[in-house]
């Protein structure tokens, strides 16, 4: 699940939920639809509300990263604690990707 | 080692069940009173593995998938996880970071990265053609109370 609010050259993705391979593809589609339409400079992806992410949500933010470069855009991740970021940093997401300081 | 408990869960490879697999698996390993980490860390695990052979063992087909959770003496918990899927060729390579042969389909090919970094040992046994066996051991230090 997810909520996504956009304005001018910001996108920003909701996640909710668990991310593993059964729910990541629905997700992603839900965002690139959206994402091709407003083709926005910075797509921001909350986690703030996500309780579970295996590394099928690395496979997620590395297709929404190669999406937004692009569209000559980025990705900025916020919220990501516990397991959630240390599965990111196993995935060294920290450099494709601008990741907020948050623990 | 004695085992203290076990449990055996057999499911379809369905993507449905790989909720339902890491959530009965860490349920059963809660009896050793982990900590929140710890759970995260075998669910995570867990997740990996099934999802393993929902994509890979058993590509394009259903067939089913074995888990076996044991609880050892010492606060050891330790589960296999079996499929009789087309199997490894090559395991080492499998198991380096990055490494995947589902390329459009966004897997990040980290999955056995993830299950080493979160359980203390991770073991592969695969024969081509027959399935895999993945054991992940991970102890769960007892804590005063």
């Amino acid at each position: 699940m997810l909520r996504i609010e956009t304005a001018q050259e910001l996108m920003m993705v909701f996640l909710i939920g668990e991310i593993d391979h059964h729910s990541a593809k629905a997700m992603r589609e839900e965002i690139d639809t959206v994402a091709e339409r407003v083709r926005p400079g910075t797509l921001i992806l909350d986690f703030s509300d996500v309780s579970f992410m295996d590394s099928s949500g690395i496979g997620l933010v590395m297709g929404r990263v190669r999406l937004m470069k692009s569209f000559g855009g980025e990705v900025k991740i916020q919220g990501a604690k516990g397991n959630i970021r240390k599965v990111m940093q196993i995935a060294g997401l920290h450099r494709v990707a601008r990741m907020d300081d948050e623990q | 080692m004695n085992i203290i408990n076990e449990m055996r869960l057999k499911i379809p490879s369905k993507s449905v069940n790989e909720g339902f697999a890491r959530s009965a698996v860490a349920s059963f390993a809660a009896q050793l009173d982990p900590t929140v980490a710890e759970i995260a860390d075998i669910k995570t695990a867990v997740s990996e593995a099934v999802t393993n052979c929902i994509v890979h063992a058993y590509a394009g087909e259903i067939g089913m998938i074995t888990l076996e959770a044991r609880i050892l003496e010492g606060g050891v918990f330790m589960v296999k996880i079996r499929d009789r899927g087309c199997g490894i060729a090559d395991v080492k390579q499998a198991m380096e970071p990055l490494f995947t042969t589902a390329q459009g389909d966004e897997r990040a090919g980290l999955g056995f990265s993830v299950m080493e970094s979160f359980m203390d040992k991770v073991t592969v046994r695969s024969t081509l053609g027959k399935g895999t066996i993945v054991t992940l051991t991970k102890k769960i230090e007892q804590r005063a109370r």
